[in-house]
């Protein structure tokens, strides 16, 4: 008799013929035709949060979240993606993903997704936060401005769909909502200038 | 806030650990939350809070309800200020809070004041926030500034408004719907992502309107689009439009001049879309391939990994398909096998044993060892299947690729990589007569030294199968026996199995396995001394070298061809008695595992709107109901029970489903009935049938249900005769028949009086696959060469217009009944032709091999070549039957 041998014998399903099998990931955008972004992580050399954001309810709860971070963390760690964004296959997602100094970077998309699309995202809010926190990228300062972390994230992607993917837009968008409290010294209000000193003579008392 | 949160000061620098939330808690930040109240605000301060509050969030910190109201609440006040920092940041809030619907109404007025703003930031942030956090009852008071922000000059504005639509669209899509007009105009704007998320939307509104994005890709194509992003989406409609389009004839394919044109696009993003999109197209041909090739073969020297994996993934599926038209980029992918993404490199060697011809198989198994030992064991499970296919592709080259397979076995591995390897060589075993000897010892010298039970037991179990059958079954005796002093009971029970089935198999070793089986006697373990004497006893091991008989031969080794989990459960159900255990009254259907919904959890709330958890299933629980009702009982072995089938439509008054109980000589039809009515209570429901369209078949029996409260579902039953063993097919329409009784919502009481009344149910069908049990074999083709051809039945037909072929071999799956085997029901992307192997039993309990093979005749019309083999000649002309009346 004849069998098929390739009909027998297709491989299994690592990667997938069709590429369009996880349509209902990203929780209300139809993947098949929109690109889905299912969450940024930003994390540190030792896979801690800096900051994350999920779009995705693939990951229900905190512990899902925490297990992928770590999981991910651990096998990107000895890779270089120094200088140019690296991609891994892990399950069933696509991750791209950037370091600098202590900080990882990471972008993940469906399986089915095109690699470039999520590499220009990543590309966007790995240039966007060096913008903001003006070259001096690592943890330190990141945790400082935490605040422009959040509002670069809230930028870039909005419930899973692309918002914007250029840094100058981004870090633009984020920084021009400063303009007021960036304002010098001496158009704070006397109590906002002395509350300012408190703090700081607070902080060097503790010490 | 472009400053940090606390400035930095130069004596902090040195410090390495500092962090600006150390020691931070959730108590004390939601106290510092009280500054939101002060009736003199400072911006700085609160936007620190906040901040600091989302820090928790985002750390994995949950809010109570109380907390997270209170938040909410105290948040609402900070739209008092007028600083831009501070906004933006509530905004953010808002959002991680995702407040209720009774407090939505605190925030309403404030942002929609905030989306009539002219600033353009509150504009597009007020939209993104309040159509996040709205119903659709509120929607309709804004739509109106949606509808206007969508055209908005501001970009970002008209952004937030159209992505704020994509998601609205899943929730409220009548509404979305309307502002086509608007969407449309945004999809020429000058701005680039403004046309990407006007196209996405508007793509989404008419999707199901082939016509439209029929005309939509039309003129788009043609134009120009100007974002990247547009021009991927664009590029993925067009592929869906020719999917769907349903001329199919060579040369012009409509729109691939589109697809080619975009591999010159300036950006990599569009030309690997485009790429990829016509590496996916049905059927397509080598010329249409070449030009996607060759851009993608570019890539993949590319400098950035990103590029060379989405090309080596890409060729690699190509390579399933079309190995020819990758062997190009050889060169290339052999360079890759040195990549330091290991990803990479895996893909591009899976790739060349795919494409690789046969000459070149050595040269590449050289390569394939060094790379191993650096990888993790994932890839290695997917080098180790690419390589079985090679070896079945050329088998001649068994020896170089068993003894790789031989020599990654005695490597260290986690048990996953293991199995994979000794799974490829038990099929190499199997479909290379020639590999099977070498392949046989290979796996003996690994249960020498084998740290996993599950894998010793197994290659005991295939060497007892395989070894008695080769030319010099003695060599294999020792690894056997040497496992009976060295290994954990379980292994040492499948030794002794395995011994005495060379024991009973081949005559000259008799004696010998008789001695071996007489040491084993005296082992510590229950389960191999029992063993041991069982085969001593029944294979006449008293010393007389006997001819074994067959029958014990089938009694010991024969294979049981009931579903464990079926005999599981008859083994609990039955209770010790003087009636012995009969085997023969375990049911054989398999059982399918009910697909697990892969509903997204969380969007609807599955109130008292889901349907009711329906009553147990399984074979043997219909076995006790039925059995448990006097009418019932005489009616014999029940043959089999139907999958439930709908007779109301989703979310009507009363919800009924039917249960087709087929016995020998008749036919139950259980309906179960869910009352979903919360003032009613139903009473004496029965269901009337009318079976003129069923001559065979005479009701014979039915038993009402006494009461049918709300939400509790209950069963009634209706039987028939039918003569005896015969498949008598038939229509039967249904009138469900009740007393209804209004009862009190408050008190739950019933009245009284009731009044009679009737509820049109669906009609029902007896179809021929309710007379076949789906029941697989193991190895089809041993099942079907040992069935003989005896009573074979053959023939061809014609399917007509179909819609894939995927779709016709389930549509003769369904017709049939019969149990897939071997993952043949699966049906490969852009194939033209499928064979699919079908088992079942039919009634009267007898086996049905089916073999079908269908072919793609013209552009969709499917062929059908239909072989059976059954051990009735009655019954194969049966199945051809069901094929052509189906």
């Amino acid at each position: 008799m004849s069998m098929d041998l390739d009909d027998c014998l297709a491989l299994p399903g690592f990667f997938s013929v069709n590429g369009s099998k996880s349509t209902e990931d990203c929780n209300d955008v139809n993947e098949d035709s929109c690109p889905c972004i299912k969450n940024i992580l930003l994390l540190d050399s030792e896979g801690n949060r800096v900051a994350v954001k999920y779009y995705s309810d693939e990951w229900p709860t905190n512990s899902a979240k925490e297990a992928f971070e770590k999981a991910l963390f651990s096998k990107t760690q000895k890779t270089n993606a120094r200088t140019e964004a690296e991609i891994a296959m892990f399950e069933n997602h696509i991750i791209v993903y950037k370091f600098v100094q202590d900080l990882h970077f990471f972008v993940t998309g469906a399986e089915g997704e095109n690699e470039l699309i999520l590499v220009i995202v990543l590309q966007g809010f790995f240039d966007a936060v060096g913008l903001l926190l003006r070259g001096n990228v690592d943890k330190k300062e990141a945790l400082e401005n935490l605040d422009l972390i959040l509002l670069c994230l809230d930028e870039i992607v909005d419930g899973g769909v692309i918002l914007e993917t250029d840094a100058n837009a981004i870090a633009g968008k984020v920084a021009s909502h400063s303009v007021d409290a960036a304002a010098p010294l001496s158009e704070q209000t006397i109590s906002q200038a002395l509350a300012t000193a408190r703090e700081h003579l607070a902080r060097s008392l503790l010490k | 806030m472009a400053q940090p949160l606390v400035k930095k000061d130069d004596d902090r620098d040195d410090e390495a650990d500092y962090s600006p939330f150390l020691g931070i808690e959730k108590g004390a930040v939601l106290q510092e939350a009280r500054v939101f109240n002060d009736p003199q605000l400072d911006p700085r301060r609160c936007s620190q809070v906040i901040t600091k509050l989302l820090y928790l969030l985002n750390q994995g910190e949950t809010f109570t309800k109380v907390e997270a109201t209170e938040v909410f609440f105290a948040v609402t006040k900070l739209f008092q200020s007028k600083d831009i920092g501070l906004r933006r940041m509530v905004y953010v809030m808002i959002k991680e809070l995702s407040p209720s619907a009774d407090e939505v109404i605190i925030v309403t007025s404030s942002l929609m004041k905030d989306m009539t703003s002219k600033t353009d930031m509150y504009r597009a942030n007020a939209i993104r926030v309040l159509c996040r956090i709205t119903d659709g009852t509120l929607l309709t008071q804004i739509e109106r500034y949606l509808k206007q922000a969508i055209v908005d000059k501001n970009p970002v504005v008209a952004s937030a408004a159209l992505v704020s639509g994509i998601h609205l669209l899943q929730t409220n899509p009548e509404i979305v719907k309307r502002w086509s007009n608007e969407v449309q105009e945004a999809v020429q704007s000058r701005a680039a992502l403004v046309q990407f998320h006007a196209l996405a939307l508007l793509h989404q509104i008419r999707q199901n309107d082939r016509l439209a994005v029929n005309k939509l890709v039309s003129s788009l194509t043609k134009g120009s689009v100007r974002s990247p992003l547009a021009q991927c989406l664009l590029i993925r409609y067009t592929s869906q439009v020719i999917r769907e389009s349903a001329n199919t004839q060579a040369g012009d394919r409509p729109f691939y001049d589109f697809l080619e044109g975009c591999l010159r696009h300036k950006a990599e993003m569009v030309i690997f879309e485009a790429a990829r999109a016509i590496t996916e197209l049905n059927g397509v041909t080598t010329r249409e391939l070449t030009p996607a090739i060759t851009v993608l073969q570019l890539f993949l020297s590319s400098s950035k990994p990103v590029l060379r994996f989405a090309a080596v993934r890409t060729l690699n599926k190509v390579a399933m398909t079309h190995p020819m038209a990758v062997t190009n980029c050889n060169i290339d992918m052999e360079s890759l096998i040195s990549d330091q993404n290991r990803s990479i490199a895996t893909l591009a060697i899976t790739t060349l044993l795919k494409t690789g011809n046969e000459s070149s198989v050595d040269r590449l198994m050289k390569q394939i060892t060094n790379f191993m030992s650096d990888i993790a064991d994932e890839f290695k499970i997917v080098v180790v299947e690419a390589i079985r296919s090679l070896c079945l592709k050329f088998p001649l080259k068994h020896r170089s690729l068993m003894n790789f397979l031989s020599n990654i076995l005695r490597e260290e591995g986690g048990f996953d990589y293991k199995k994979a390897i000794v799974d490829s060589i038990v099929i190499l075993i199997r479909d290379i007569p020639e590999a099977k000897e070498t392949g046989l010892l290979h796996l003996c010298e690994f249960i020498e030294d084998c740290e996993f039970t599950y894998l010793s037991t197994q290659i005991l179990h295939f060497l007892g199968i395989e070894g008695p059958k080769t030319s010099d079954p003695s060599k294999y005796i020792r690894y056997i026996y040497n496992r009976v002093h060295l290994e954990n009971a379980t292994v040492r029970a499948a030794a002794v199995s395995t011994l005495a089935k060379f024991g009973a198999m081949v005559d000259t070793l008799k004696p010998r396995i008789f001695v071996l089986l007489r040491r084993c006697l005296f082992d510590n373990d229950d389960e191999v001394r029992d063993r041991a004497t069982l085969y001593l006893n029944t294979l006449g091991g008293d010393g007389a070298v006997v001819q074994t008989g067959e029958d014990v031969k089938e009694f010991l080794f024969g294979s049981l061809d009931i579903p464990l989990v079926n005999l599981e459960n008859s083994l609990k159900n039955y209770e010790p008695s003087e009636e012995s255990f009969d085997i023969y009254s375990v049911p054989r259907e398999v059982k399918t595992q009910p697909l697990a919904e892969k509903k997204a959890p969380g969007k609807k709330p599955t109130g008292l709107g889901a349907p009711p958890a329906g009553p147990p299933s399984t074979v043997d629980a219909y076995e006790k109901l039925l059995s448990s009702i006097p009418e019932f009982a005489n009616f014999g072995k029940l043959f089999k029970s139907s999958a439930p089938v709908e007779l109301t439509e989703a979310e009507t008054e009363y919800a009924v489903n039917v249960v087709k109980h087929i016995f020998d000589g008749h036919v139950v039809f259980q309906y179960n009935c869910t009352n979903t009515i919360p003032e009613q209570l139903l009473e004496n429901v029965t269901v009337i049938v009318d079976a003129s369209e069923a001559e065979e078949f005479a009701e014979v029996a039915s038993k009402p249900l006494r009461s049918l409260p709300y939400d509790s579902p209950g069963q009634t039953f209706v039987a028939f005769e039918k003569p005896e063993g015969i498949p008598a097919v038939g229509k039967f329409s249904n009138m469900l028949r009740f007393i209804v009784k209004e009862v009190d919502p408050s008190t739950g009481e019933a009245e009284d009086d009731g009044v009679e009344d009737e509820y049109q149910l669906e009609e029902l069908e007896v179809v021929a696959a309710d007379y076949i049990l789906k029941v697989g074999v193991s190895n089809f083709r041993n099942a079907w060469e040992s069935m003989g051809a005896d009573c074979e039945r053959i023939d061809e037909y014609g399917l007509g217009p179909r819609e894939s072929l995927a779709e016709a071999v389930n549509a003769v799956i369904d017709l049939l009944g019969m149990q897939p085997c071997e993952g043949t029901e699966v049906v490969p992307n852009n194939s033209r032709s499928h064979t699919c192997l079908l088992s079942g039993v039919y009634i009267g309990n007898v086996k049905v091999l089916v073999r079908l093979q269908f072919g793609l005749d013209g552009p969709k019309d499917v062929a059908m070549k239909l072989a059976v083999r059954s051990e009735d000649e009655a019954v194969s002309d049966a199945i051809h039957e069901i094929v052509a009346s189906g």
